[in-house]
């Protein structure tokens, strides 16, 4: 249910614009973390709030693939399948999860607990093949290390991105899309190894940019 | 009698020149390639292209090939010609000349169709599709899709926008223009594009459905056969219709619609395209509104009350003139005449000179609401032949003050005009009403807050008017003293322009044509003598009563007192006017009505009147504008008033000259406008006279209250799914008034006033303070005979 | 690369500091000295100094950003904006999230700099909604920066006042073509706009507005700090400057090389660690999937905007994604189409309709049905989006397919002649080798 706090939170979004409608896709993720999808109890708190009708900020919610329409597990896992990724192992990947917990794409295991997704290009190439859980990166994946990562998801163990924090459920990271810090940005390294390859490289060949003029 | 001169003349802008398909053509600069290349007959194919929408560039099916953009460059692609405008130089090659352009529209053409189901022959628009006709004229004949095997994108059928709009998704071409008609020009976007990509649709929200008095715009607008209504889907195909240009009779906007019958009956309607008046534009009540005329009530010969029996039986028509004749006779001018204010001009100037030649009376009034004499003094002197205000003055005016006038509801091409000035130049609209309403916010108009009763008042307090001013006063101001003497002060002091608007498409008509007590047709007035003797010679008659007659309320109170023996009724409801059954039945009834009505069963001679449909006519829209239309069907069942008037006075021995509408347009022209001096316009000051109804103290609430679009009038009988589209009875009060009555949003509340009670829901609005707003009609909630009028006294509080 | 003043092949500029300690924190990255340094120097002198430096536009189209800047009519007396597109979602690119991730506040910096020399008083910046770790670095970063008075009001006493917002997504590629990002950050429905007017003229709330991608802001720092013509050192005589190059696929060390534009691909694999082991390059793509494909003919191109133009695709954003002889080039390039329709944003026919039906061909070819004529309808369908469609994601659509058809047609009929794909799908993934597979 949307509730007073809610409410104010959403209009609390909404004044960070010069025009409040410019809240609406972040609105709309704090609507995922309450309700755990967008609903038309949502879509008409979001019409209100912006003085716009349920018709525009449903066509809004129906655009952007993050928005739910039916409820989303505890750990939305996403499987990049863009054409990298798929040939350097995503497609095994999403299939081998598929069968491994028996859900079709974006459905959701019966616990509740995991909404599998194949996703578009994440901007991780360099690690192929990816995946995402509730949005944080897990570099570098196989079919048997998905079906590790997933098991222990359901199992309520402590699963940490691979270039972030501890995962936290889906509706807390809904919360920090919608702009509210949930304190974890220090967690986590600043870049994964092939983020640093290029640098480590230089550093070893001794390669820098020219010395400028403050310098 | 009054005209105003289309003022066709376009002040030449600057213009320029450029080539098009090797032809010169010069156009007004920013005018669009795609209509530039009308100029010289070349027809561009188009989707999401309308002339009086924003451009889209969406559909990409008017690209052309522009070696050149002025500058000497051409443009690398082809480019949408909808979107492009001209400039000095360029040149531009189309379909007609350029292999890229006419490849490119193939392209686009046949991708449109890749996904569009074959279902033409079915289909309601076929045989009037865009799609079709382009698909025709600039596409391929067969479909390499299907021949490569390509699977359709297929979506359930179809699906209900609102009660009366129905959307076919696959024949959907998304091009927009309904969603745009309905943000930009309707400002109601309660219909988006929702999903993505192939997936891409119009939809509504769950349970906000499509409920825009203007709604259906877009299913005339829409390039395929993708919109429909629940009224017209799967009754006709467009060849088998019979198309006639009319006038819309349910409001004052003089209108435009095309009439489409098929075998004596009409099967839709739509918006004519009229730049000057409506555009291209109609209200849902102008479109669908039209099978009222042929509900089971319908009266199809005279009748005459049998003196033996003391029923009503089927007469002839002679028989019938003859007892109203003889009826009208007995009551030696005793009599009373109400037309209603639903007339073609041409049945008003029958009415009033029936009334002034037969009858020999002056106690004629159309006015069947509240009215006073204040107001017919006004309309005497500051409406009557006056062309003051366009709807093209509406688009150039700096400000648009409305007094007593909700635009969206009474006048709804009124409000599509303000609210396009609004978006175009920032026309500034203010509102003295209770209500900030929703028609108000999307002309993103002020309102001051104004108890009804006190708007004389506010308007005279308002500053900064002058001649860039148009004040336009709702009919409603004839029940608050002192309201229409200010309009006329103001104006008259400020430069600014003023104009009447009321609510009925015969309303002005009857002004012009002297439906009143103390106004002659032409704007002559009863007081002048010269004017009487100038009528009376036009007339060839020996004289003009010269006493005022009576006005609705008097004539009312005359049958009740007995100073009345007979009333010519027409198009009244007479709960209106509060007139008693046990009067009627006293008096000598004369009714002409197209429907059986509660007065009908009581008359003596009841005579079955032609709808606008049936016969020739001309409405007198709010302008003054002269709207003549044709007839449509042809039914020998019912006559125009002008023939039964002339038939009753004929056999009264008192003829009144011509027997046909046009014979009685010929005779307005001859009789022509008074040019002598008008009467003076009213002086009342605020409360000095009483409209008859309990006026507010300043401490109680006061009732404010007029009729929405949709409402219980009996003229939208017969569409359930029209009807399903009008906007739930609520009762409005701002959330201060409400929490001093104890009551929250969504409450049920009862309503007290003058005339008794009604509960309703509750809803907080924004209403000035110590004002209860609730709808003057609605089905079972007809708050004007079940509470009172605007400006009464109420009380409100919890129902049980 | 023909004019590098010694002989460093990499130049970590962006990337300088992304393996220190926490280097996502203000105190790790510095004081902002450049934008300290910009505010002793006119809004102007901050735009000509850009201008000269000879930056282009990181986003993909390679436009002169000083140049955009001045376009900005500073008579308009609407507030101007700048919006920083981090949307990144171009299949391939994967350079601003981890700078965003590791060095957040260069780009704030950036932004502050940036925004002084347009004289906007408020900046955007909109990261695409999927990428939570550095919407929180980011989100912190400008916290940490206002804290520490780098925003706000006055900010270090020089009168100047500026906020930043960050906005995040929700997913839709289109939102990275400026137009279409604008319509997200004013919360609808992702589809372009009416060019024009342009953004620079009526962007944001119809007010004047810089739209650039994040390398391209964070470059400014550097560029103030050092000066134009250290910019300008580096790079090609038209592609000025250093970039993020980010190789990925079958390479041996997949990752983020910052180098001097007009490298070539040739020298980034050695730097790589080559392709990986026992297999060679079969075809790339230079800047992300909507530049044309190449193929190990082209490994010499310089990777400059001319350069790479001149080879028949383009720079993009120097997303380069490696394939070796294991990969069945239909297969890849159907999955791309089928990106393209997924992400089509559906305003615009060509676009959503043409998706449909490219992706509905070329599966059926994948799976060896069709005939050799169904390759010329391709072509021809692709004919009819490119420079047909309302935005370049329609055009980029194309680029796989008719540059693939142009290279390995022979392998689009061998799918025919065989009745089906004639590759190993496992042979192409990472742990085919590596026996990490099941
Ligand atoms: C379909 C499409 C997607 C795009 N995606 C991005 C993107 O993710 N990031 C980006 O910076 N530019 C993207 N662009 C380019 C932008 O429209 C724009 O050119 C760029 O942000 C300008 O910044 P720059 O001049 O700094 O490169 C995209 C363009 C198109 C047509
Ligand atoms: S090319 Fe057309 S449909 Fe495709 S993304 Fe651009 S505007 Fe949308
Ligand atoms: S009519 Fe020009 S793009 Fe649709």
């Amino acid at each position: 249910m949307i509730d007073q706090k809610t409410r104010d939170e959403l209009a609390e979004i909404a004044a960070r614009y010069p025009e409040k409608r410019s809240g609406l896709l972040p609105m709309l993720h704090l609507v995922q973390s309450v309700l755990g999808q967008v609903t038309p109890e949502g879509i008409e708190a979001c019409a209100e709030i912006l003085e716009i009708t349920p018709a525009e900020v449903s066509g809004v919610a129906t655009f952007y693939t993050m928005y739910k329409r039916r409820p989303v597990g505890d750990y939305h896992v996403g499987v990049c399948t863009n054409t990298l990724c798929a040939v350097m192992g995503g497609d095994a990947i999403f299939a081998r999860l598929k069968d491994h917990l028996d859900v079709g794409n974006d459905e959701t295991t019966e616990d509740g607990k995991v909404s599998l997704e194949h996703i578009e290009c994440n901007a991780a190439c360099d690690y192929a093949p990816v995946m995402m859980v509730n949005w944080e990166f897990m570099d570098n994946q196989t079919p048997s290390s998905a079906v590790q990562l997933v098991d222990d998801l359901r199992a309520g163990k402590e699963v940490r991105s691979t270039r972030g924090p501890k995962i936290c459920t889906w509706r807390e990271a809904e919360r920090v899309l919608a702009g509210f810090s949930d304190g974890l940005v220090d967690e986590g390294p600043a870049a994964g190894e092939a983020s640093l390859v290029g640098l480590k490289l230089a550093a070893d060949k001794g390669w820098t940019a020219p010395k400028g003029a403050d310098q | 009698m009054t005209a105003t001169q289309d003022a066709g003349a376009v002040v030449k802008s600057d213009e320029v020149t450029l080539t098009i398909d090797g032809i010169q053509v010069s156009v007004p600069k920013d005018t669009l390639v795609i209509r530039a290349a009308e100029e010289i007959g070349v027809q561009i194919p188009r989707f999401c292209d309308h002339p009086l929408l924003e451009p889209v560039g969406a559909c990409r099916q008017c690209l052309v090939d522009v070696p050149d953009a002025g500058n000497g460059r051409g443009f690398p692609k082809p480019q949408a010609s909808c979107t492009l405008p001209v400039a000095e130089g360029m040149v531009v090659n189309t379909q007609a000349t350029s292999p890229v352009a006419d490849k490119s529209q193939q392209g686009v053409m046949e991708f449109l169709l890749i996904n569009h189901p074959l279902d033409c022959p079915v289909c309601d628009k076929g045989g009037e599709c865009p799609l079709q006709n382009q698909a025709m004229s600039n596409g391929r004949g067969e479909s390499r899709f299907a021949e490569s095997g390509g699977v359709k994108r297929t979506f359930p059928k179809p699906i209900n926008l609102s009660p009366q709009v129905l959307l076919d998704r696959e024949r959907c071409i998304v091009c927009q223009r309904c969603t745009r008609f309905s943000a930009e020009i309707a400002g109601d976007p309660f219909i988006e594009l929702i999903e993505r990509g192939a997936q891409q649709q119009i939809g509504i929200a769950e349970g906000a459905e499509f409920l825009s008095y203007f709604s259906g715009n877009t299913i005339q607008i829409c390039p395929v056969g993708a919109l429909t209504s629940a009224a017209y889907r799967f009754r006709s195909r467009p060849f088998d219709l019979v198309s006639t240009p009319s006038i819309t009779e349910h409001d004052a906007s003089g209108s435009a619609i095309r009439v489409d019958h098929r075998r004596g009956k009409v099967m839709r309607r739509l918006a004519g395209n009229d730049p000057l008046v409506n555009e291209e534009w109609i209200t849902d009540k102008d479109r669908f509104g039209f099978t009222w005329a042929r509900q089971d009530d319908r009266l199809t010969h005279p009748q005459v009350r049998d003196e033996d029996t003391g029923e009503l039986r089927a007469a002839s028509w002679p028989e019938a003139f003859a007892v109203a004749a003889r009826g009208l006779k007995k009551a030696k001018g005793k009599v009373g005449l109400l037309p209603g204010g639903r007339l073609t001009a041409e049945d008003a100037y029958a009415w009033s000179k029936f009334a002034r030649v037969t009858v020999r009376t002056n106690n004629i009034d159309f006015r069947s609401r509240p009215h006073s004499a204040e107001e017919a003094a006004f309309l005497a002197s500051t409406v009557v032949l006056s062309t003051t205000v366009t709807y093209a003055d509406l688009e150039s005016a700096k400000r648009v003050v409305l007094v007593g006038l909700e635009p969206e509801d009474e006048a709804g091409s009124i409000f599509l005009r303000l609210r396009k000035a609004n978006r175009a130049t920032g026309l500034e609209v203010v509102s003295i009403g209770a209500v900030n309403t929703r028609g108000l916010r999307k002309v993103n108009g002020t309102l001051v807050p104004t108890r009804p009763g006190d708007e004389a008042k506010a308007l005279t307090d308002l500053t900064d008017l002058d001649s860039s001013t148009v004040i336009l006063v709702g009919e409603r101001l004839a029940g608050v003293p002192g309201a229409l003497s200010a309009a006329a002060a103001v104006a008259q002091r400020t430069g600014a322009k003023l104009a009447w608007v009321p609510r009925r498409a015969g309303d002005r008509g009857a002004v012009e044509t002297g439906c009143l007590p103390a106004l002659l047709p032409g704007g002559r007035p009863v007081a002048d003598a010269a004017a009487r003797v100038d009528l009376a010679a036009a007339w060839d008659v020996e004289q003009v009563a010269d006493a005022e007659g009576l006005d609705a309320h008097g004539i009312v109170a005359a049958l009740e007192a007995g100073d009345l023996e007979a009333l010519v009724i027409g198009g009244v409801d007479p709960a209106d006017l509060g007139i008693r059954k046990k009067a009627l039945k006293k008096a000598f009834v004369v009714a002409l009505e197209v429907r059986s009505s509660a007065y009908t069963e009581l008359a003596d001679v009841v005579f079955p009147v032609a709808p606008a449909s049936d016969k020739a006519g001309t409405f007198v829209n709010w302008e003054g504008r002269v709207r003549s239309f044709g007839k449509v069907l042809d039914n020998p069942h019912s006559l125009p008033d002008v023939r039964v008037l002339a038939g009753i006075a004929e056999e009264r021995g008192r003829a009144i000259g011509f027997r046909t509408p046009e014979a009685a347009w010929a005779e307005m022209t001859q009789v022509g406008p008074w040019t002598g001096a008008r009467a003076s316009a009213p002086e009342v000051s605020t409360g000095s006279h009483s409209t008859g109804s309990v006026q507010a103290t300043s401490t109680g609430l006061v009732l404010a209250s007029w009729k929405q679009l949709l409402d219980d009038g009996r003229l939208q009988d017969g569409d359930p799914h029209l009807a399903a589209t009008a906007r739930p009875a609520v009762i409005l009060a701002s959330a201060a008034t409400l929490a001093g009555a104890g009551l929250a949003d969504g409450d049920r509340a009862t309503l007290t006033g003058p005339l008794g009670s009604i509960t309703l829901p509750v809803a907080v609005g924004e209403v000035a303070d110590g004002v209860v707003w609730a709808p003057a009609s609605a089905p079972g909630a007809s708050v004007r005979h079940a509470v009172g009028a605007a400006g009464d006294a109420v009380t409100i509080g919890g129902a049980k | 690369m023909t004019t590098a003043p010694n002989q460093s092949v990499l130049t970590p500029v962006l990337t300088k500091n992304w393996g220190d300690e926490q280097s996502w924190k203000l105190s790790a990255y510095g004081d902002y000295a450049a934008a300290k340094k910009a505010f002793g120097m006119q809004p102007d002198d901050v735009i000509t100094a850009v201008k000269d430096s000879g930056l282009r536009g990181r986003g993909g189209a390679g436009f002169p950003t000083g140049m955009k800047w001045s376009f900005i009519p500073q008579d308009n007396p609407k507030p101007k904006y700048l919006v920083v597109n981090a949307d990144e979602s171009e299949p391939g690119t994967c350079k601003d999230i981890p700078l965003m991730m590791a060095n957040p506040h260069v780009l704030v910096e950036g932004v502050i700099i940036s925004s002084y020399a347009i004289r906007a008083n408020k900046a955007f910046i909109y990261i695409r909604g999927e990428v939570l770790h550095v919407i929180r670095r980011v989100q912190a970063a400008v916290a940490e920066a206002h804290a520490a008075g780098h925003l706000g009001k006055d900010i270090h006493g020089s009168g100047y006042d500026l906020d930043i917002v960050v906005h995040a997504g929700a997913g839709a590629y289109i939102c990275g073509e400026e137009t279409a990002l604008l319509e997200g950050l004013e919360g609808r429905r992702g589809q372009p706009r009416l060019r024009p007017p342009f953004p620079a003229v009526a962007g944001l709330y119809a007010s004047p507005t810089v739209i650039n991608n994040v390398e391209s802001i964070a470059s400014v720092p550097s560029i103030i700090a050092n000066g134009a013509d250290w910019f300008s050192s580096m790079g090609t005589e038209k592609s000025k400057g250093f970039g993020i190059f980010s190789l990925s696929g079958h390479v041996a060390k997949p990752g983020q090389y910052e180098a001097p534009l007009g490298i070539t691909l040739r020298k980034l694999i050695e730097l790589a660690g080559g392709m990986r082991a026992g297999h060679e390059l079969k075809f790339w793509t230079p800047g992300g999937s909507s530049t044309p494909l190449l193929t190990a003919e082209h490994l010499d191109v310089p990777l400059d905007f001319e350069g790479v133009g001149e080879a028949g695709s383009m720079l993009g954003t120097r997303a380069l994604q490696l394939f070796d002889e294991t990969t069945c080039v239909v297969r890849a390039v159907l999955r791309w189409t089928e990106f393209y329709k997924h992400e089509s944003c559906g305003k615009c026919t060509p676009c959503r309709e043409g998706t449909w039906w490219l992706t509905q061909t070329l599966s059926r070819l994948e799976q060896g049905q069709g005939s050799a004529e169904d390759l010329d309808l391709l072509v021809d369908q692709c004919d009819n989006i490119l420079g047909r469609s309302f935005c370049a994601l329609g055009d980029g659509a194309t680029s796989p397919i008719t540059s693939s058809i142009q290279y390995f047609r022979e392998e689009y009929l061998a799918h025919l002649e065989q009745g089906g794909c004639p590759f190993d799908p496992e042979a192409s993934t990472v742990f085919a080798t590596a026996g990490a597979k099941a």
